[in-house]
């Protein structure tokens, strides 16, 4: 691939990180997040992260949409080089160019369902486009709800509303951090319906971070890290054909040279990567 | 669990630091004022105290008292009496004291010292032991003075210099024939002293042959009271008092002491307000501390700590947050001492040298105030964190704090407010003495009220803001919510400011519509062009009034003389005017008979009438400070004011009945009208002398309103301490609430808000939060103001309510400035909050 873009949708390019390292510390201390990574994120489809924890599976979500600095290599969203940024202009570009939904604390407490949809658009000072806004609310299901707030709705509920917002401004693309990590089965599993039929049916893009192999099993595609590295990936994921790849896993391991991360995916420091 | 309390100072040193700061400045306010006026009062008392080394017994006139209508009289002390003084076995020498004042020129033709603490004496004998001379001989005669040290070199004289000096009025310019060092306790305090010869002093101080003291030192051996009993025998019984040099000097620190105890007290007040303010904020940051730690506590009880284990540890907590800004605050309250007194000497107020005086009592009060405030506002917090149940620790939301229902709070917020309005209210109907009472009981009872009802006023007064911030797009939209979402915090923390910023307001309201009333009375009355009087409000020689009668372009003049009398058994104050010219000079409204005044007419005002029972045409006798009796007739009944009042005769009349007439003021009117050429025509014509003022109806308005802003000054410098702790306040504030909102904050930005447009929403919270205390503030004092001004009201038929537009505009913009200088901080960490951590699910 060249980075020249091209029209045909197939195969054009959301965003791409190349080369992609991401470093904290010195010396002893040094611990490789990202290892060189290389990925595409190709327009139209439904992408899956996955990876045990400490793997660099968030860390390479945060770098590709503009939330974590990196150490060296490259990342572009549609044709913006992200390296060469200011932090207010990769604010913009989050603004214009990029959904999100993370696993918790997505919405403003004060405001309504509604006003929690148009907040990006708010932000831009932008009027949202108002047929566009009546489908996305329609699609997750959420017209006699709109006047709610956070907290007199449901999780399922709450996080139906971030779809929405993220949806709701047409980004190039969408990042989902773990977006049913706090709901029960059936409510992840309706997020997770809304987020395939924004990619079949709207031609959007989105990426997402899992550690759940039901959750990856509605992408079009699974991207495996561990230690930092891209592993593997896997086309038209199951739930099974995911299960079974990741019983397959060394489960973290010292491979990378960063000795300091424990053996024990659940119990892996919390604090940096989730 | 004192551990546990400890390490969660240590661990929220940062969040403490300015409920800290609050408690330390409140202190250091406290222990200052003590440190101060303890330093002060104690450096008086040692320099007074050496003033009466010379004296070992002093011998004073005793006071006749008024009797049915012969008038009281303080007798004289002779020189027989002086001699006899100096006879008695145990004494060894005797000093005839006369005293004075002398007003002293610098070499600019300006008085030294304002004219309130110059001072005058006689130099006893060829060598006197009070003053040694450091330069030059003692004083002879008229053309002769010498002048305190400290005084000569402030303004250059040196021995053989020529200097003008005034009396009371005249002026003279002797030659400097001495400089002389003193302990004297006015010299030491900044003020100057002039000592002339004795014969000179007394005549100069209109006491020919007599002294106002006879300071009377002892032979070795015999005791101060054995010398004043020996001397009490000497001396004619019942025409004097004789005290020794100890007990004079034990009245006198206890009269300083007690000076400065009301000046403490004063000070304590505004000390107390600022901590009071203080308060609002601990108990803020103790609740959001609580808030924030609520699974931690839930934890604890789990565990088996019980309910008060709980309380105790937040009290713990408290204890140590006070301990440290106590300790703190005590030190910097030394410092401040320290620095008063450094400053109010650059304001020209000499304080005698002395020691920082710093009392186990100082530092008692100072550790008290600071440990017991920040335990008492931590004591709510504290109840409300034993209340967690033990099960919050295992819930996997996001404990939030319980928002109670407002309405008991709202019910009880009305009912003191209401309470607090109908007693103020009713207080204004009250004279002014009745009603001083009920009006502090109602104003306490509002703001009690307004703070309780805060939270309820929050939202409706927010709202009014919201067209204001919708200008600012998102930022202002989040910014509003933000403000209303914790009504109970925004409320602690406008209320804070508002405290500050009512009182502010109401002394604005009050002094204005004083200042107004009064300025209006001063001149309401007056015809005359000029009015002349002593700097330092003694009184004229009536030479003065002689000089402006025959000073061209003056076209009537009349003295206002002071005397007192016994009428009906009572004493009371006659004032002589000239009645050919008071017509001319003043415009009071005659209600009954004519404008008389000659011979035996008077004229009375309105009160002194009623209260005597007299009309047009009553007949009383006055008896004169000679002993002389008067029938006096009632011509004219005026309207009095706070300037021109009481029974007015001729002073052809009262005159001769004087032994040494002496004017308060003289009123002229000229030909010209006043102008600053008529001004300066008058003023040469009396010698350009300092001490004497002609002061034109403007000028006198000019003077009452810098007699008020230099009060008003003081009380905003005073009250400017509780603003500064309210802007603490509102900077915790703001702190914790970007702290707990981290996740928000984190949410936001992730979504597109740049750095830029977080601060401005945080700026604008705290803009609304300082402007909510702020017009709550502003509200409040036009209230009290208005009301204070109703009290006094009845007593001053010109009071006029005048509200300083300017200065509660003024107000409102320091809340502004307020909010955007506390939001400094806060609204830097919001916005360089680390965005990744923010979002991060727990």
């Amino acid at each position: 691939m060249t980075t020249t873009p091209t029209v045909d949708r197939a195969t054009a390019v959301a965003a791409r990180a190349t080369e992609l390292s991401k470093i904290y510390g010195q010396g002893e201390t040094q611990v490789v997040a990202l290892d060189r990574v290389s990925v595409d994120f190709r327009q139209a489809e439904f992408t899956a992260i996955m990876g045990p924890s400490g793997s660099g599976k968030s860390t390479l979500m945060h770098c590709v949409a503009g939330l974590d600095t990196f150490s060296s290599g490259s990342v572009r969203i549609g044709e913006t080089e992200l390296g060469s940024l200011k932090d207010k202009q990769l604010t913009k570009l989050r603004r214009d160019k990029i959904g999100f939904i993370f696993q918790a604390f997505n919405l403003l407490p004060t405001l309504t369902a509604l006003e929690n949809i148009t907040l990006p658009m708010d932000i831009a000072g932008r009027k949202p486009d108002k047929q566009w806004l009546d489908d996305v609310i329609r699609m997750v299901g959420l017209s006699d709800r709109l006047s709610h707030r956070p907290s007199q709705l449901s999780g399922g509920q709450q996080q139906r509303v971030a779809v929405a917002r993220a949806l709701a401004s047409r980004p190039d693309i969408i990042f989902g951090d773990e977006p049913t990590g706090n709901l029960d089965s059936r409510s992840g599993a309706e997020v997770l319906g809304f987020l395939r039929n924004s990619v079949r049916e709207l031609g959007q893009t989105v990426v997402m971070v899992t550690h759940d192999p039901v959750a990856a099993a509605y992408a079009d595609r699974v991207v495996f890290l561990a230690d930092g590295r891209i592993v593997d990936e896997m086309y038209r994921p199951t739930a099974e054909t995911v299960l079974d790849f990741m019983r397959q896993f060394p489960g973290g391991g010292n491979t990378s040279g960063s000795g300091a991360r424990p053996q024990t995916p659940e119990f892996d420091a919390k604090g940096r990567t989730s | 669990m004192f551990r546990t309390a400890l390490r969660n100072v240590l661990a929220h040193k940062a969040r403490l630091l300015m409920t800290v700061l609050a408690v330390m400045l409140g202190v250091a306010f406290v222990s200052g004022t003590l440190v101060f006026t303890n330093t002060i009062s104690d450096a008086f008392q040692k320099s007074s105290a050496k003033g009466f080394d010379h004296v070992d017994v002093a011998v004073q006139p005793k006071y006749q008292d008024s009797e049915g209508d012969k008038l009281g009289r303080t007798p004289e002390l002779t020189r027989a009496m002086l001699d006899k003084s100096a006879d008695v076995p145990g004494a060894a020498s005797a000093i005839g004291v006369v005293q004075g004042f002398t007003a002293i020129a610098d070499k600019d033709g300006k008085l030294i010292g304002g004219g309130f603490r110059s001072e005058a004496a006689n130099y006893w004998d060829a060598k006197d032991p009070r003053y040694p001379l450091t330069d030059g001989t003692a004083p002879h005669g008229r053309d002769q003075v010498a002048i305190d040290a400290e005084t000569a070199k402030r303004a250059g004289y040196k021995v053989g210099d020529t200097v003008r000096i005034s009396v009371d009025g005249p002026v003279l310019t002797p030659t400097v024939s001495g400089v002389f060092t003193t302990d004297d306790g006015n010299v030491a305090a900044g003020g100057s002293l002039a000592l002339f010869d004795t014969a000179t002093a007394q005549q100069l101080f209109g006491k020919p042959g007599t002294y106002d003291e006879i300071d009377v030192a002892a032979r070795p051996g015999t005791s101060q009271s054995a010398l004043r009993a020996q001397l009490d025998r000497a001396l004619p019984e019942g025409l004097t008092e004789t005290t020794t040099g100890k007990k004079l000097a034990d009245d006198q620190a206890e009269m300083i002491a007690s000076s400065m105890s009301s000046m403490k007290q004063g000070l304590l007040v505004f000390a107390g307000i600022a901590l009071f303010v203080g308060t609002f904020i601990i108990a803020n940051t103790f609740t959001m501390l609580v808030a924030q730690r609520t699974k931690e506590l839930a934890l604890l009880r789990a565990v088996g700590a019980s309910r008060r284990q709980v309380t105790r540890s937040v009290l713990i907590e408290a204890f140590v947050v006070g301990l440290i800004a106590a300790v703190t605050g005590l030190v910097a309250g030394a410092g401040i001492g320290a620095g008063l007194r450094s400053l109010i000497g650059s304001f020209g107020a000499t304080v005698p040298d002395g020691p920082l005086v710093i009392t186990p009592g100082t530092v008692l009060a100072a550790l008290a105030v600071g440990i017991l405030v920040t335990m008492l506002a931590a004591w709510l917090p504290g109840r409300r964190a034993a209340k967690i149940p033990p099960v919050a620790a295992m819930s996997s939301l996001h404990a939030k704090a319980t928002t109670k229902s407002l309405v008991l709070r709202n019910t009880l917020g009305a009912l003191f407010s209401a309470a607090g309005i109908a007693v103020v209210l009713a207080a204004t109907t009250m004279n002014s003495s009745d009603g001083q009472g009920p009006m502090g009981l109602g104003a306490v009872l509002l703001i009690i009220g307004v703070f309780i009802l805060t939270p309820l006023l929050s939202r409706p007064l927010i709202a009014a803001a919201a067209p204001v911030l919708r200008a600012f797009g998102v930022s202002g939209k989040l910014a509003r919510q933000n403000s209303v979402r914790n009504p109970r915090r925004t409320a602690a923390t406008a209320s804070a400011l508002m405290i500050g910023l009512t009182l502010i307001t109401g002394m604005t309201v009050l002094a204005g519509s004083l200042q107004h009333s009064i300025d209006r009375m001063a001149s309401a009355a007056i015809k005359a062009d000029y009015v002349v009087s002593m700097a330092n409000g003694n009184e004229l020689s009536p030479d003065v009034g002689r000089t402006l009668e025959e000073t061209a372009g003056v076209t009537a003049s009349s003295p206002l003389r002071n005397a007192p009398a016994r009428i009906d058994r009572e004493t009371e104050y006659l004032t002589g005017v000239d009645g050919g010219t008071i017509g001319k000079l003043t415009d009071l409204t005659v209600d009954d008979g004519s404008f008389k005044v000659g011979g035996t007419q008077v004229v009375v005002d309105e009160d002194t009438a009623t209260s005597h029972g007299w009309r047009v045409g009553s007949d009383f006798t006055a008896g004169y400070e000679d002993g002389r009796k008067e029938r006096l007739t009632v011509a004219g009944v005026y309207e009095g004011n706070e300037m021109i009042r009481g029974i007015m005769l001729d002073n052809a009349t009262l005159s001769p009945h004087q032994t040494d007439p002496a004017d308060m003021q003289i009123m002229v009117k000229t030909a010209d009208g006043a102008s600053a050429a008529t001004k300066d025509k008058l003023e040469k014509a009396l010698g350009s002398n300092p001490a004497v003022r002609v002061q034109s109806k403007k000028d006198i308005s000019n003077e009452i309103a810098r007699s008020f802003t230099l009060v008003l000054n003081m009380l905003y410098g005073l009250l400017a301490m509780a603003v500064i702790v309210a802007v603490l306040g509102v900077i915790n504030t703001l702190a914790m609430s970007v702290f707990e909102r981290s996740q928000e904050i984190g949410m936001l930005r992730a979504i597109g808000l740049d750095r830029k447009s977080v601060k401005r929403m945080v700026r604008l919270e705290s803009l609304v939060i300082s402007l909510f205390g702020g017009v709550l503030g502003v509200g409040l004092g036009v209230f009290f103001g208005w009301a204070a001004g109703q009290l006094l009201g009845t007593k001053m038929p010109t009071y006029e309510l005048v509200l300083p537009w300017t200065r509660m505009g003024i107000f409102l913009l320091l809340a502004a400035a307020v909010g955007v200088l506390a939001a400094l901080w806060p609204a830097r960490r919001a916005a360089r909050l680390n965005m990744l951590a923010a979002i991060k699910s727990e």
